[in-house]
Order: C-alpha cells, then structure tokens, then sequence
C-alpha cells in the first residue's frame, strides 16, 4: 500500500510541473504580458518597463520560467492587481468558504443520490425509475446560474425562507479563526453565528449539489443493476442467505465502488465549479473571486487561482484515488 | 499505468474498453445495423432525435418562421426601468428590454447554439482524435509523450479552462467555440486511444498484421472505424454540454459581445437581471437550452445503449 502511495505521489511531479508551464505561458501569452497583469490596465510605459526590469522580465525566457517557477513553489504569485494583496493570501482566505461548500453539496449530493439511485433500481421499470432517470437528466441539462438564480428569487426573494447572499449576515460580528464560518462558530460557541452560517450554505449547496446528485442517482442505479445480474449475488441468493444481507453486503457493497469515483471526481470538479454558484449568491468563495477578477482583469490573480485549484484538484483526485486503493484491493495491483 | 485525475482516467477508459463488442446471439448482422434497429425501438432515443429533429429545422428555417426581425428594436416607448410590457398583439412572447420580439429572437438564437455546439464539438473531436490516433496507433514513447498532455489538460477542471483560454482569446464567438472545443480535447483523445488499444488487441487486428498488411491499412482500414463508438456516443452528449457551457461562459461576461447575434446562452444571461420584473425573458431561452441539450443527451444516451451490448436492459 505505501508503495502505491509513493509512486502516485511521484507520478504528480511531471503533471504540476507541466501545469506550471502551461500558466506562466498563458501570463506572457495576453496581451500586455504579466507586467500589465500585475500594475493593471492604466500602467504607463514607463511603468512597465521599470516593474519588467524589477521582475527579470527582460531576461530570456527560461531564467523566467525557473524564476516563476521558484517563486511558485513558495506560492508566490505575485499580488492582486485589483486589492494589492499577495494572491495567496486572498486564495488562503477565501477557500474554506468554497471548501464549505463543496461538502455541504456534496453531502446534499451523495445523501439524496444513493438511496433514490436504489431505490430507482429495485423498482426498476416502475414510475419511482421513470422519474429518477428523466429528474437527472434535467438535472445536468439545466444551466447551473439559472437554476441558482431561480432557487434565490424563489426561496430568498420572494418567499424569504433563507439568506440569498453572502456567507453570513453582516450585521452578525463573529470571530474569526479558521474563516470556515460554521467551524468558527462552533469553536467560539457563537451558536447563533455558525447556525446563520449554516443557513447561507442551503441555498447556494443545492444549487451546485445538483448537477452531482443527478450524476450519482445515475451511476447508483445502473451500477446496482450490473451487480444485480452478477454470479455472486445468485450464488448468494441461492445458498438461502436472508434478502437484506445479500443486499447489504453483496449488491450495495460493489454497487458503490464505481459511484465512489464518480463522487471523487465531482469533489474535485465542484471546488472550481462554484464559480457560478459563487457569483449568483455573492458567497465571497474563491469563485466569485475568479469572476471579479475577469472584470477587472486581474491576471495574476487569475493565474495563482486556476493553478492553485489545478493543484487541489490534481491532490483531490490523487485522494480519491488512494481511497479507492483500499476499497478495492484490486486497484492496487495494477 | 499514470497517476493524477485517474479517476477521470479511469471512467472515460471504461468507455473505452467497451467499444465494438457484438452482443451474442447477433450474428450475421453488422454492428452498426443491429444498433441502428436496437435504437429504432428505444423510445426514449425517438424522443431524442424528435426533440433534435425539430431544433434542427428550426435553425435552418429561422428566417421564415421568426414573425419579426429579430433586432429590430420596438414598443421603445412603452419600456421604462421596471416595467417591460408583456405578450401582445404581434408580440407572442413578448418583448425583451430593448423592445425586441423574444419568439424571434429565439428562434434565431436556435442557429447561434447550434453552430457554437456543432463547431465546438468538431473541433474538439478533431484535435482530440488526431492525439488518440497518435497515441494507439504508434504507442511507445509518442503514446507517453501524447498522454502526458492530455493528463495534465484533464487536470485543470473544465470551467477554468474555458476560462483561462476565452481571456487569452479575447471576446469573439470564434474564441467562445475554441475555449468549449479546448476542455473536450483531452476527453476525446482518452477516449479514442483507449478504445484503440483494446481493438489493436483484437483478432483481427492480428491476423492482419499476420497477413502482412501495413500499419496505415491496420490502423485506418480496421482498427479505428471499430474504434468510434465511443466518440460517437460522447460527441453527441457533448453537443449538449457544448451548448450549456456557452450560457455558463456568457453569464461570466466572456460570451459573444456581438449583441446582434441572438444566442441563448447569452440571452439567459442577460436576463438576469430582469428575472424579477419579467422572469419570461430568462425562462424561454433556459427552457430552450434545457430541452435541446435534453434531446442530444437522450440521444446521445440511446446511442451507448444500442451500440454497447452490456448497456443494453
């Protein structure tokens, strides 16, 4: 097992090392090149040439390459254009409100997922199936930002049921340790804080929860069909094993292998998907740091961003896939 | 075996792996003509491509079927900040915020979702089955140098890529296709190399190269027309998701600035802010997006079921 481990964390270097050639070139690769990124639209010449003569960027390009590359992996990106700041620090700032909710909707995802992806399949061919099947399919063909606009005229506008933006009420003045809202309410024991904290999340997690939770209904239901038909639950079925064993431990055990990785992927995906959820709810996430930073062009954000969520993707999956060791020893093999 | 986004890997590869088998008990009918029969049953396809059929004409036939020009610009008098009128006479759908008429309007757009769905899914199948073509066919050390690439585009999630290349791309329709056709690059080239593999593995591939004939004839001549199924399958399921990401890449304002193309990416978009005054104007767009990537996924869907025996219920 720890053999696998290493060699999978190896088998990281060449994709990161790649990935970072792919974003230093796409910053030389705009219009302007990175001394614009960083001083912004309405940098003089003069300004540039001194900031490209500060920053070795008259320098061939490999010296910059190795150089940006140095300063990468001190996650060093350089700073905002738009606030000034390092762009880490914005990142480090605002990923738990994304890494939040990321696993309220996956949990919305995979907890409504897997029992109507079951049940779809035990009453395979009756109305309960029709229904899951047509639902999740509307579920991905629906444009995320309009679903979540709907959501938010319907239950935060109109009905008024739940918060429509941001992460938590401003009038609320919470301590912050972790910047994970819920986790720094309960820390403080500010129970009002994290439960306000928590009702934000609602909205904003069913929104991006939807397009997984059609995703795993699918893949639990034809998964538990395949297993249905497969040898071993006849043979376990045949040798008068109760009904709810064979279910618990044949049909649902390897019915959940594949839906697994489906959930590791959609982890990962949905770290970067909340861009537009993000931005319809003001959530103030790394996504609606990305869109601010389109409209201002704020390049060097943009770079440390989409490489930083590159990164945790890349880890995200590695994880996953790891899990996946354990789950089914025969991946290991391999 | 490689590392990162393996579960990603993983997936398309079981696609892969499952290209060209011939369900038992078929025999004597080709491939293509029991799947194609398989697929004249399924009514879930028929809804499919009914649902195809009709955007398609509609497309072809805007210029006759939109009662209006679709930019004309009218009833100017009777919008004001808040207030946008509803249907009336002439205008069955009513009128967006600059006075246009939203059936025409729409019924244009259906041109605009489908060139950008078609052009990006072509493109995106193209590069991506020449890196799948280079990989099966050679292996070695071109399969390594071409799936290198390919892992470390997977690894950058879909919707960022889009992103990063429509910014370096500047803001025209060319680079909104270019930016879908990007993310579908890597899916495509996977898939192709790895449903080359396994048909390279096959019988016949053998016993033709046992007959001495050459590898451009093995390749192109057996091994890669067995090889499609899979693309085919997810071609068309990408002309759906083409045509949501177009919306998706709209709203974050790197759509086509070109106000006087009608598109319904672009038009959801912009109705955003009216969703409370005259919730219509996002609603038919969405709702014309949402039914024509529903027909392709269907299709699409029926598609695997009829051309992979082990799908088949």
């Amino acid at each position: 097992m720890l053999r696998f481990i290493v060699r999978r964390l190896l088998q990281l270097i060449p994709i990161l090392l790649g990935l970072s050639v792919l974003l230093f070139a796409w910053l030389r690769a705009l219009p302007g090149g990175p001394a614009q990124a960083a001083l912004g639209e309405r940098a003089t010449p003069e300004a540039i040439e001194r900031y490209n003569e500060l920053f070795g960027l008259d320098q061939p390009i490999y010296v910059q390459y190795l150089k940006f590359l140095g300063r990468a992996v001190q996650l060093d990106f350089g700073n905002s254009a738009r606030t000034g700041r390092p762009v880490t620090t914005e990142f480090l700032e605002r990923m738990p409100g994304t890494i939040e909710l990321t696993v309220v909707a996956l949990v919305f995802a995979i907890g409504l997922g897997i029992p109507l992806g079951y049940l779809a399949a035990r009453k395979h061919g009756s109305w309960v199936d029709s229904t899951s099947v047509i639902a999740s399919l509307l579920g991905v063909a629906i444009p995320v930002f309009f679903l979540a606009y709907l959501l938010r005229l319907g239950f935060a506008v109109e009905l008024g049921w739940l918060p429509g933006s941001g992460r938590q009420d401003v009038r609320m003045d919470a301590t912050r340790i972790t910047n994970f809202y819920v986790l720094d309410g309960l820390l403080t024991r500010e129970w009002d804080a994290a439960w306000d904290a928590v009702l934000h999340l609602i909205l904003p997690a069913i929104a991006l929860g939807t397009i997984p939770l059609a995703i795993i209904v699918r893949i639990t239901r034809a998964s538990v069909l395949d297993v249905v038909n497969e040898d071993y639950v006849r043979t376990a079925n045949a040798k008068g094993l109760a009904t709810a064993t064979v279910r618990r431990r044949h049909i649902i055990r390897n019915a959940l292998l594949p839906v697994s990785t489906t959930i590791g992927l959609q982890a990962g995906l949905l770290l970067s998907g909340a861009v537009l959820t993000e931005t319809v709810f003001a959530f103030g996430g790394v996504g609606s740091a990305i869109y601010d930073a389109l409209f201002a062009r704020d390049y060097a954000l943009l770079q440390g961003f989409v490489l930083m969520l590159a990164i945790m993707y890349v880890l995200v999956n590695l994880v996953v896939d790891i899990s996946y060791g354990f789950l089914d020893p025969r991946v290991r093999v391999q | 075996m490689t590392a990162v986004g393996d579960v990603r890997r993983r997936r398309i590869d079981e696609l892969a792996a499952r290209a060209g088998q011939v369900p038992e008990g078929e025999g004597g009918v080709s491939l293509t003509r029991s799947a194609f029969r398989r697929l004249r049953r399924n009514p879930v396809a028929i809804i499919g491509a009914v649902i195809v059929v009709v955007f398609l004409v509609v497309a072809a036939l805007a210029p006759w079927l939109a009662p209006r020009d679709p930019l004309a610009q009218s009833l100017l008098s009777e919008i004001r900040p808040g207030f946008i009128p509803g249907s009336q006479e002439g205008y069955p759908l009513g009128v967006d915020n600059l006075g246009r008429d939203l059936l025409s309007r729409l019924i244009w757009g259906s041109r605009q979702s489908l060139l950008i769905g078609v052009v990006s899914t072509v493109l995106g199948v193209a590069v991506g089955m020449v890196l799948g073509v280079l990989a099966g066919a050679f292996g070695g050390w071109v399969d390594t140098v071409v799936m290198r690439f390919v892992d470390i585009m997977l690894s950058i999630p879909g919707l960022l890529m889009a992103i990063s290349i429509s910014v370096l791309l500047g803001q025209n329709q060319y680079a909104l296709m270019i930016a879908i056709a990007v993310t579908q690059v890597p899916i495509f080239a996977r898939l192709l190399r790895g449903s080359m593999l396994v048909q390279r593995g096959s019988d016949y591939a053998v016993a033709a190269q046992a007959l001495g004939v050459k590898r451009g004839r093995i390749v192109f001549g057996h091994v890669l027309p067995n090889s499609l199924s899979p693309v085919i399958v997810q071609g068309t399921l990408s002309l759906a998701t083409a045509i949501i990401e177009a919306a998706a890449l709209s709203f974050l304002g790197l759509g086509d600035p070109d106000l006087a193309r009608p598109e319904w990416g672009a038009m959801l978009a912009n109705a955003q802010s009216f969703l409370s005054i005259r919730p219509e104007l996002a609603i038919y767009p969405a709702l014309c997006i949402i039914v024509v990537a529903l027909g392709f996924t269907l299709l699409g869907e029926s598609l695997r079921e009829a051309l992979d025996p082990k799908f088949r219920r």
